[in-house]
């Protein structure tokens, strides 16, 4: 089963690496892992997308409440959320292919952020699936270069994640 | 008034009122090691390699219930007390280590003694600091002992770069703690304790299991009182050994790979379990599949969450401090006793697993049994010694043949299994309790990974007493070979042993040698009673071929026992 948890985490050297080392320590999955801080500067939001059993995840999530630095964790697709990923895509943009990249882009309601006479580089938001789905829409042929954040994620309505 | 950072170190250890550390010095230590010697409230206890300097401070905390403290420099300071470190958080013991480490510009530059210490501790600590700043370090300093002693106990490192130490801020230090990322739970969900009491008073094969949680929590007393009002059997974990008395009638002796047939009997065929600070771990669950497969009820008290259902499947899970949950309990069953009648039947059963006298064995006139040179230390020392063992089969020996009445008196590396704990344990356990009898049952093995701590037993003048049963094999690892990988000794004979009387009389102890088993006796009289205040150690040169039983093979149902009488 896939997961998205949510973390709120100290602001502090070495965080991130409690977290990915507890990850790697005891066999668990990453997925993607996205880490930035909050409104409050002293806390960073950490999304990780993760996979397991019920009992991998009730042990992830205590293993994480366990981290002296951990304030918070919620496993968001516990119910209704929100996830959303960024792709940025250099792909070939010349000829025929030019005017093909540009309605496909339209399509996933992308936008083309850089041009150069051979090159486009399109900018992609959504869930992860819709990313993939971009991905293989187009001839991979012209791919030239791929960059994602992983995905963020926050819950729907009164669902808040704060200290 | 303005402090050096080497100063708010010490003044915050005084605040801690702490009156040993263990260390070794080096360069990135010196300043604090120059404001030591201006002070005489803590005492410095100068040990042979830092390993054994995180051990001793290690068995200070377990035969007490202070935090031990630990100083050490960078580099190669640090990389050695890692095995210590990782020993205390594999058993949950409250430590505080400090490190020091290379000049703030340095750090990243592969400065000389640079290790990223915060970074090769980080999976083998409870929480680990680095400080960057004067300012921060008494709050940090506060936040380490707080952290090591509260929840779930466990290593606190902090690591302190050399100029730090000489910078200067004004020192207060903080009386309380706040941290809005940790709050340990204390009280247990009373709706859950209600359930669990519930189950108690309507079973017909309960099991009271113990481990060292309750020993840590010091929960003793009370673990006592419930076992006695409710007249349920109990089984200690090698952890909890002492935590309910072994001599206690209800006691059926430790349980698990090497536990006796009527506590393995009986965990496995209980149907409520009262676990009390104790995890389920390999050793005692080595099959949690087979396990699971007898219907039961698991009630688990444990102050940490994520040790409950994390190989069993617990039904009443409660999270809190052992002694508040068991007091809570003993509030709800106060009047109420359940019928002895309904348990009858399974303490017969119980009794006629005990009847087999699983650790039964022959001491003949030729070769020293080693269970009976543990059973002798039993009686010299009335059962009133502090015993501290290394890893082997004389651990389980120690475990099986020296029931302990108390708890704090048993010390041993359960969780990480580490060789070489005996000696510094026995250490700090002396210093802890100047005037108890403190022993120490090891192997020739064992004791040869911190030997060097013989020299700073002599500096102090510890009168510890080293018990060790030579079998000139790596016993454990032999007998592990001449079950499963048909008598291939591979790597287990050691060769060239030194002559430990020599060698401990070299380091300037007493040393004996005792080769029969008529000797055993009175050379044990002989070291604890006319060489009382020495430290002694004894060879018990013992029979070579002895093997551990009950013994259940890693990873066999708990039933699964192979016994000395199979052979």
């Amino acid at each position: 089963m896939r997961h998205i948890i949510s973390i709120l985490i100290e602001n502090e050297a070495g965080a991130l690496s409690r977290v990915s080392g507890l990850f790697s320590a005891r066999g668990y999955n990453i997925e993607t892992l996205t880490v930035a801080p909050t409104e409050d500067a002293s806390l960073s939001r950490m999304t990780i997308v993760t996979t397991g059993s019920e009992e991998v995840l009730e042990q992830i999530t205590k293993q994480l409440n366990k981290l002296v630095d951990v304030v918070k964790v919620v496993d968001l697709s516990e119910a209704a959320h929100i996830e959303r990923e960024l792709m940025l895509i250099k792909v070939r943009a010349t000829g025929k292919d030019r005017e093909e990249m540009k309605r496909m882009a339209d399509i996933f309601r992308g936008r083309i952020i850089d041009v150069t006479d051979s090159t486009y580089v399109v900018e992609l938001t959504g869930s992860s699936s819709k990313l993939d789905s971009f991905i293989s829409a187009i001839d991979t042929g012209l791919i030239l270069e791929t960059v994602r954040t992983g995905v963020s994620g926050i819950g729907r309505g009164d669902r808040i994640l704060k200290v | 008034m303005k402090m050096t950072g080497a100063e708010i170190v010490i003044r915050c250890l005084q605040e801690e009122k702490v009156e040993v550390m263990f260390g070794y010095p080096g360069g990135s230590v010196l300043h604090i090691y120059d404001e030591l010697f201006k002070q005489d409230q803590i005492k410095h206890i100068l040990v042979r390699h830092e390993q054994a300097a995180v051990h001793a401070a290690d068995g200070y905390a377990r035969s007490s219930d202070k935090v031990g403290v630990a100083l050490v420099t960078s580099g190669p300071g640090a990389t050695n007390a890692v095995t210590g470190i990782a020993t205390a958080y594999m058993d949950s013991i409250p430590i505080v280590v400090i490190s020091g480490q290379v000049p703030t510009p340095a750090i990243g530059l592969d400065a000389f003694q640079e290790v990223d210490t915060v970074g090769i501790t980080r999976p083998c600590v409870k929480h680990n600091f680095l400080v960057k700043d004067v300012r921060d370090l008494a709050d940090t300093m506060k936040k380490a002992f707080h952290i090591a002693k509260t929840g779930r106990p466990g290593p606190v490192v902090v690591d302190i770069p050399k100029d730090i130490t000489a910078h200067t801020c004004e020192f207060e230090y903080p009386q309380t703690v706040q941290m809005r990322s940790y709050n340990p739970v204390v009280k247990g969900h009373l709706g859950q304790i209600k359930k669990a009491v519930q189950l108690l008073s309507s079973a017909k094969r309960p099991i009271i299991y113990v481990g060292g949680g309750a020993v840590l929590s010091d929960a003793s007393d009370k673990v006592r009182k419930l076992a006695h009002h409710l007249g349920f059997p109990v089984t200690n974990t090698l952890m909890g050994l002492g935590a309910f008395s072994g001599i206690d009638p209800q006691n059926l002796g430790m349980l698990g790979m090497h536990g006796t047939v009527e506590a393995n009997m009986a965990m496995h065929y209980a149907d409520v379990i009262l676990a009390i600070g104790a995890r389920f771990d390999d050793r005692v669950v080595g099959n949690p599949e087979n396990f699971a497969e007898e219907p039961r009820k698991v009630i688990h008290i444990d102050i940490d969450p994520s040790s409950i259902s994390k190989r069993v499947k617990v039904d009443v899970p409660i999270v809190g401090n052992v002694p508040d949950v068991l007091e809570e309990m003993l509030k709800l069953l106060e009047g109420s006793k359940p019928d002895p009648a309904q348990t009858a039947a399974w303490w017969k059963r119980i009794e006629e697993w005990r009847s087999k006298q699983c650790l039964n064995f022959k001491q003949g006139d030729d070769l020293i049994m080693p269970q009976y040179v543990v059973q002798k230390l039993y009686e010299i020392t009335k059962g009133e010694a502090i015993v501290c063992s290394d890893v082997g089969q004389h651990q389980m020996w120690a475990a099986q043949y020296y029931p302990f009445a108390e708890p704090r008196r048993w010390l041993n590396s359960g969780g990480l299994g580490t060789m070489g704990v005996g000696l510094p344990y026995a250490m700090g356990a002396q210093f802890a309790h100047p005037d108890a009898t403190v022993a120490v049952v090891t192997g020739e093995g064992s004791i040869q990974m911190c030997i060097q701590e013989l020299s700073t037993a002599k500096q102090f003048r510890l009168p510890l007493k080293i018990i060790s049963l030579n079998n000139r094999y790596l016993g454990m690892v032999r007998q592990w070979q001449e079950m499963f990988y048909e008598s291939r000794y591979s790597g287990s004979y050691m060769d060239s042993l030194p002559d430990f009387v020599k060698l401990a009389e070299a380091y300037g102890h007493v040393g004996f040698r005792v080769e029969k088993p008529e000797d055993v006796e009175p050379v044990l009289r002989k070291a604890f009673i006319d060489h009382k205040d020495d430290l002694v150690f004894i060879d018990f040169q013992t029979n070579r071929e002895a093997n551990v039983f009950p013994m259940v093979a890693a990873g066999k149902g708990l039933t699964d026992m192979i016994l000395a009488e199979d052979l």
